[in-house]
């Protein structure tokens, strides 16, 4: 133990008889460090938006369907309301929250001009009633039966109509028959996606069931859980208590998105272990460096009966301080750094382009104990082995070789 | 050769295992860039070219008012005659189509769903746009006129409305006028494109058919202009504003408007640059990381020499020819960096060139711009040098403080240190 506290006064001396080259390499790693988490904490935020917009688009993090239902989403493939079986189910501790939905393609039409929509019935005492969209203008629905519709900006001047106004949907009955109903614009409301602005519009469940003459049947049943990521449990449980439709989570519902959030974890390793690589040549360097300086000395206090073993100590000891100096100074930078645009970074620049991705027009940094345990991991390990052997080469050295070195 | 070159080439081998690291610290990075730029170089060519051959066209000849709000009454009037005094404009190298484009509620014995229609020259389409191409099953529209209406349609769409080849389809919307128009249509071909926006949503019918059901007379809603490379854009969109001020009268506003691709489908270069803005992060990284190496080993490598240098000084050999070879140093490894980084990234772009390369997550990003889900990147000059050349002058500024150091050199106290 004594010894142990020699060869660290010793390591952390050595680290400051060349000052300069030590402050250039902390400099390094600590450049390093911050661009691996500042980097991931971005690409972080980015995940963690794309996954909240697409829950919310979806909507929810697990859908019921109609086996039917998402290869021809049109009233047909509807179902009846969940049973006590299922019911039972969807009361569990791990569901958040969830509401039953109409959801069927329909024509609606102004005065002026037609485009076809998403027509979506909600019970707006349920969760999600528009989807996570803010309301713009006007109200929003009452009940169940409220009679009126909720647009998006985008549709309403692409309608020429606006609030107050009434519009007709025109959509299918089971019989396939052709119904139609007028609707007041009674709100509008924006989205961050511009597709969903422009394809979707809500109204009452109980008036679309009536409409559409479906009786008390649904289109949909959305999920919201407690837990984002690890949904099989749930998934299975709830299949289970209704075989009869199909049981998804958010991951296969979007699989742009599903890929997108698994191949994430692969790049944020390999963007490290990039940055880390391109590091290690300079820290190998300065610790050849340092021990080609110190040839004698090392000589000399093998010479003095200091063990090989303890002459690795020591270098690596000394490469583990400037590995730690460096990680500190860069975290630091990455806590300074992400306080300075803790409310986003705007990209409104790019917002279309983002939206094509599925992510939203202002990025969050989302900084993940994890991912710092992770970098710092990275740096501390590796750069302890990419010494390892400059280390295990110094102690090899023969003393009396070494002493004649000049 | 030069005495100093000799001085500066031997100055680096005096420390071998220094040396390399450096250098290995730039191939490495210079590979990596060289990768990664030729992948982003391949990639978005292909992103830009391929998601406008699918439908929107290098540029398209509007109604000013068009581009925001796409309706039926912003057209173009006489468009034919425009047409073809474009394509003696431009000559043969550009593609012209003129489209229509209204929207119906479309209608199978089972089925209604309010989709996309778009009027189409089937004998033009084909040179503009690669969707006439996609059709799966049966064959795209007939150039000749039918006596009945023909039509193509998406796949999703066809599976929705339960339709296959020879079904009939009812199209329902209002014309031009604000009258009532309707239509019945054969569905001839079938098309899957991998774009479900555009699978889910498009039916095309002949131009001619669709000006008579939406009482368009002789107007179009856009002329598709296709060229050879979607980098031609920006000069033709100059060129068709000069023709249109010498050959149309500009007593009111003008009737028509170029559209670059850019303004057509912005989502496409904004995707490209926060893509650029993502890797430029890590390059600016990697190329100030290789810059402090260079400048630790430079610094060290003055420094042990100070006494050398002490002597050099006294000797008659400037401070500025001192920092000169410094920096000849630098260059001479820098260089090394360079060619060694250039010939190994050549030979692994060269190899995937030949195999291609794919990532998991690829294919559903590439879908979303009609790319095939492996991709072959070019062996050419720009992305081989464009990295390893930022290094190199990253190196040089890198190495500057060390060589500026030896300005205020003293020679004697110099030659006193240890």
């Amino acid at each position: 133990m004594k010894q142990l506290q020699t060869l660290s006064t010793l390591a952390w001396r050595n680290l400051w008889r060349n000052y300069r080259r030590t402050l250039i390499m902390t400099s390094a790693i600590a450049l390093g460090v911050w661009a691996m988490i500042f980097m991931t904490a971005m690409l972080r935020g980015m995940m963690a938006d794309m996954i909240t917009q697409g829950v919310n688009n979806l909507p929810g993090h697990i859908q019921l369907h109609h086996p039917e239902y998402r290869a021809d989403p049109s009233i047909v493939n509807r179902f009846a309301p969940p049973g006590d079986e299922l019911l039972e189910q969807l009361n569990q501790a791990d569901i958040k929250s969830w509401s039953a939905r109409v959801r069927v393609p329909a024509v609606i039409a102004s005065e002026r001009a037609s485009r076809g929509v998403n027509l979506i019935g909600v019970d707006p005492a349920e969760p999600l009633p528009l989807d996570g969209n803010l309301l713009k203008d006007g109200r929003s629905l009452e009940t169940e039966s409220d009679r009126g519709l909720i647009m998006g900006a985008k549709l309403a001047e692409r309608l020429e109509t606006r609030l107050g106004k009434r519009v007709v949907l025109m959509s299918q009955d089971p019989d396939n028959n052709v119904v139609d109903r007028g609707f007041r614009v009674v709100g509008i409301f924006e989205s961050e996606l511009s597709a969903t602005e422009e394809n979707q519009v809500y109204a009452g469940r109980a008036t679309l069931q009536k409409m559409l003459r479906m009786d008390q049947k649904i289109s949909e049943l959305v999920i919201l859980t407690e837990e984002q990521r690890l949904l099989q449990p749930t998934v299975e449980r709830l299949a289970q208590s209704a075989p009869h439709l199909e049981v998804l989570p958010w991951y296969e519902l979007d699989r742009f998105l599903g890929t997108s959030v698994e191949t994430f974890d692969g790049f944020s390793m390999v963007f490290i272990v990039v940055i880390f690589l391109a590091l290690s040549f300079g820290l190998v360097n300065t610790l050849v460096m340092a021990i080609f300086e110190r040839t004698r000395e090392i000589g000399l206090m093998q010479a003095l009966g200091m063990t090989p073993a303890s002459i690795c100590v020591q270098i690596l000891l000394e490469a583990m301080m400037l590995l730690l100096i460096g990680l500190l100074v860069g975290n630091a930078l990455v806590l300074l750094s992400l306080h300075s645009i803790k409310d986003g970074l705007d990209i409104s620049g790019v917002a279309e382009g983002m939206a094509l991705m599925g992510a939203g027009s202002v990025l969050k940094p989302a900084l993940h104990t994890l991912d710092v345990i992770r970098a710092n991991g990275v740096v501390l390990v590796l750069g302890i082995v990419a010494c390892a052997l400059p280390a295990w080469q110094a102690s090899r050295l023969d003393p009396i070789t070494t002493m004649n070195h000049t | 050769m030069n005495i100093t070159l000799t001085l500066a080439w031997r100055n680096l081998w005096r420390h071998r295992r220094r040396t390399w690291l450096t250098v290995s610290a730039m191939v490495f990075c210079n590979v990596l860039l060289i990768f990664s730029i030729a992948l982003q170089f391949g990639t978005y060519g292909l992103m830009i070219e391929n998601s406008l051959k699918l439908f929107t066209g290098h540029l398209q000849i509007q109604h000013p008012k068009y581009l925001d709000s796409p309706k039926l009454h912003y057209s173009i009037d006489d468009a034919a005659k425009l047409q073809t005094q474009l394509q003696q404009e431009l000559g043969e190298n550009w593609a012209l189509a003129s489209r229509g484009m209204g929207f119906a509620l479309v209608s199978s014995e089972e089925r209604s769903f309010g989709i996309q229609v778009v009027g189409v020259e089937p004998g033009r389409e084909p040179m503009v746009s690669s969707l006439p191409g996609l059709v799966k099953s049966g064959k795209y529209l007939p150039s000749a006129p039918t006596e009945t209406i023909e039509i193509v349609i998406g796949r999703k769409i066809a599976d929705n409305l339960k339709v296959e080849l020879g079904d009939e389809l009812t199209l329902l919307g209002s014309g031009r006028d604000g009258s009532f128009a309707a239509g019945i249509a054969i569905v001839t071909g079938i098309f899957d494109s991998g774009v479900s926006d555009i699978d889910r949503a498009m039916a095309q019918i002949p131009l001619d058919d669709f000006q008579t059901l939406f009482t368009m007379e002789q107007q179009v809603h856009s002329i598709v202009i296709q060229g050879s490379s979607a980098a031609n854009a920006d000069a033709l969109q100059e060129r068709l504003r000069q023709w249109r001020a010498s050959h149309v009268k500009q007593s009111f506003a003008p009737v028509w408007q170029p559209r670059h691709w850019d303004e057509l489908l912005p989502g496409v270069r904004q995707a490209i640059q926060s893509d650029i803005a993502s890797s430029l992060f890590l390059y600016s990284i990697l190329t100030l990381l290789v810059a402090f190496s260079v400048l630790n080993t430079q610094l060290m490598s003055v420094l042990e020499r100070t006494r050398e240098f002490g002597i050099l000084s006294a000797l008659g050999i400037s401070p500025g020819q001192l920092g000169r070879l410094v920096m000849l140093e630098t260059l001479l490894m820098a260089s090394l960096g360079f060619a060694l980084g250039v010939l190994l990234g050549a030979i692994i772009v060269y190899a995937i060139s030949q195999v291609g390369i794919s990532f998991p997550g690829m294919e559903e990003m590439h879908s979303r711009f009609n790319m095939p889900a492996r991709i072959y990147p070019e062996l050419s000059m720009l992305p081989l040098t464009l990295g390893p050349a930022v290094i190199l002058v990253g190196s040089l500024l890198a190495s500057l403080y060390p060589a500026l150091r030896l300005q205020r050199l003293e020679p004697v106290a110099a030659m006193r240190a240890a």
